[in-house]
């Protein structure tokens, strides 16, 4: 089972990132941190937490994001006291020094799962997938819509649709999706030359929302879009916290280099003027 | 140092003088930077800077990465995820030092074609090309080892596929393949010894610039005539050429700035543009990706490789021939290697007189045709081996070899130049009018 999701998941990250031959184009989303001013809603950020931490966590690690980040600019801003709390009441460690379980602790990594049932590693998951490689194959629409990996996620997460007609049993143990494209499809659904016909295929998670599933404390309604939307936007924090630093950092460099190039091109100018004549 | 003449360091005050005596550094630093250099060098002379700027700015990244990362197999992958979250500033230089890759490979391509069209590999500054082949080498081994210690999965099947093109040799090639991993495939003791040499070759390459520019700097430089800077007197030399420093210096600091305005930009604004997504999925022995591609700066190569299967009249001729020693596979490494072989030995193969293309009528086109056939293969490295890519590949790798091996050849023989000017002088005056008048 669990190599079987690995395998779908390598599957599908790696044709998604062969990239130009398969469109796996999926529709845009709207997030608040595309191009070079877009910046993390804290708000969102936090309700992303909330979706992840009480539904996606049951089967998904990140084993990478450490939990203390929760509370770091640019991020969720979360109360250093409620973060200390929270990762108490996660699964506890093996302490590497002492050998022994202890209570996790903020400066530990949110908890790893593996076995049988749970789903890979969330941490950079947002990077590993790209939504889009717009226009023409080129993929120049990141530096105004970023690499679509949170769209692809929103798009996977409300994609689990009805059996479609040619197999209206599906696998057992499967889940029709329209957006996942590397799953198992059944022969009724393939043509002559054993290529799919159906948009989606056969994914082995279980469409992971239903409405109302967490109660948001800013009283933003919980719908299955919302949640999806949120807690995309999240996993995007996760797999680049330090998004916000990046982009400010480039603003400042663009823009002292830019300055740097004006006038080195006056200095070059005048230096060279002496040696220029009338052009004929 | 320069064959040119021009005016040398004198020392003049006592600590001058002693330190002349014992160590000309001074001099030869100051012969190096005033070096007379053509005054009619245009914008493609400027990719040299660039190049020496990011191998600086690669070794200094590199650095300090290297002091956060770990060669493991278990924790690499993790050090990276530390590198980005919790080293002062590790993503700017993860990021940096990623993309630095790109434009090293943009500007050395471009540095490059400057050299094809404008003649410059050809005598006397023919070891000056060579070594810039040696360095091209040496760089693609470089980023190839580098790209591998993320461990990630284009990480390992890239180099899982890439290691394996040594086996394709018969008898020794599995021996030479096995010792390049370190086992008998991509594992632990790969990583190591791939860490180990992308923090030693970089330093090889500073050495081989080194070699580079002393080798230039005794012929003098290209320009895009091609025409010799007159050397009969000082006078004459200063008719046609200007010193480095500041003239130079300054017009390539201002490329370079305008360079690295929209190197940040995608730093900061796209800094995965040129990855592969597949590279933040940890490594996976068991799991082989569906596709598994290069980074950019590979592809033309890798789409020579893959061009050559063995359906092809021309491979299926040579395993016949060699009785199946020469298959398919090897044909195609043989190829990849060839097309840079090829090129390396262009100043032998190219047999016209004239040197810039700017005065062979019929060269421009084919050599455009070959900027585009190099643009194709980039683009046609990352397709699936499948009707119509397959032929697009043979007929673009063909078109390589052919430039090389039959047009260069022949063009010299039957190509009727246009006029050229006399001298870098007139040819200057020409573009920028004659500051006397």
């Amino acid at each position: 089972m669990k190599k079987l999701l690995i395998s779908a998941a390598s599957a599908l990250m790696l044709s998604a990132g062969g990239a130009m031959a398969v469109d796996h184009n999926v529709p845009d989303v709207a997030f608040s941190f595309e191009g070079p001013f877009g910046t993390y809603d804290v708000d969102q950020l936090r309700r992303g937490f909330q979706v992840y931490s009480e539904v996606c966590s049951a089967c998904h690690g990140m084993k990478f994001v450490p939990i203390r980040t929760l509370a770091d600019d640019g991020g969720p801003q979360l109360d250093p006291a409620f973060v200390r709390e929270y990762a108490a009441g996660l699964d506890g460690v093996l302490d590497p020094e002492t050998d022994e379980e202890r209570d996790r602790k903020e400066s530990d990594m949110f908890p790893e799962r593996v076995g049988d049932g749970m789903g890979p590693d969330l941490s950079v998951m947002a990077k590993a997938r790209a939504g889009f490689m717009g226009p023409n194959g080129l993929g120049l629409n990141q530096l105004f819509k970023g690499m679509g990996g949170p769209e692809y996620l929103y798009n996977y997460i409300i994609g689990f649709e009805e059996n479609p007609e040619c197999a209206p049993d599906g696998i057992d143990g499967y889940y029709y999706n329209h957006t996942f494209q590397v799953g198992g499809v059944p022969d009724s659904c393939k043509d002559a030359n054993g290529v799919k016909i159906t948009h989606g295929s056969w994914a082995q998670m279980p469409p992971p929302l239903v409405e109302d599933q967490v109660e948001y404390e800013d009283g933003t309604p919980a719908t299955i879009e919302q949640m999806a939307y949120d807690v995309s936007a999240f996993l995007m924090w996760a797999a680049e916290p330090k998004m916000m630093a990046r982009k400010q950092m480039g603003f400042v460099a663009v823009l002292l280099l830019g300055l740097m190039t004006v006038l080195l091109y006056l200095t070059n100018k005048r230096l060279w003027a002496p040696y220029k004549g009338k052009r004929h | 140092m320069s064959g040119i003449p021009h005016d040398h360091y004198e020392p003049r005050t006592g600590i001058e003088k002693w330190l002349h005596d014992r160590m000309p550094i001074v001099s030869l630093i100051y012969d190096t930077i005033m070096i007379p250099t053509p005054k009619n060098l245009n914008w493609w002379w400027i990719w040299g800077i660039v190049l020496a700027f990011t191998l600086v700015l690669q070794i200094v990244t590199g650095i300090v990465l290297a002091m956060h990362y770990t060669p493991h197999v278990d924790l690499a992958f993790a050090s990276v995820e530390h590198i980005m979250r919790d080293v002062n500033g590790g993503w700017a230089l993860r990021y940096i030092h990623a993309n630095g890759a790109s434009l090293f490979f943009l500007a050395v391509y471009i540095h490059i074609f400057r050299g094809l069209y404008y003649g410059s590999y050809k005598a006397p500054r023919e070891i000056t090309w060579v070594i810039g082949m040696v360095i091209y080498l040496l760089m693609m081994g470089t980023a190839f080892m580098g790209y591998v210690l993320p461990w990630g999965q284009m990480s390992f099947w890239g180099a899982t596929v890439i290691t394996g093109l040594f086996g394709a040799f018969p008898g020794f090639g599995p021996g030479v393949q096995e010792w390049l991993l370190g086992g008998p495939a991509v594992d632990n003791a790969t990583l190591n010894r791939f860490f180990s040499l992308h923090y030693l070759l970089p330093f090889v390459i500073v050495a081989m610039v080194a070699l580079h520019i002393w080798a230039f700097h005794t012929t003098g430089n290209n320009n895009p005539t091609g025409v010799e800077v007159r050397r009969g007197s000082k006078e004459e030399v200063e008719k046609d050429t200007l010193p480095f420093w500041p003239y130079f210096v300054i017009k390539d600091l201002f490329a370079l700035a305008l360079v690295m305005v929209v190197f940040f930009a995608v730093v900061a604004y796209m800094p995965n543009y040129l990855g592969h997504p597949d590279n933040y999925i940890q490594a996976n022995p068991l799991s082989t990706p569906a596709h598994i591609v290069p980074e950019w700066y590979f592809l033309p190569f890798y789409a020579i490789l893959r061009a050559f299967t063995a359906d092809v009249w021309a491979v299926a001729l040579v395993d016949g021939i060699t009785f199946g020693v020469v298959d398919a596979k090897l044909f195609g490494v043989i190829a990849m290697f060839g097309a840079i072989i090829a090129m390396a030995l262009a100043p032998w193969l190219d047999t016209s007189k004239v040197r810039s293309g700017s005065y062979r009528p019929k060269f421009k086109l084919w050599f455009w045709l070959l900027v585009g056939d190099f643009i194709l293969l980039t683009w046609v490295g990352a397709m699936p081996t499948e009707f119509p890519y397959d032929w697009i590949s043979l007929i673009g790798a063909t078109y390589w070899f052919a430039y090389f091996l039959v047009i260069l050849p022949l063009l010299g023989a039957i190509e009727k130049p246009t006029p050229m000017p006399a001298t870098i002088e007139e040819d200057y005056n020409s573009h920028y009018g004659n500051p006397a008048e």
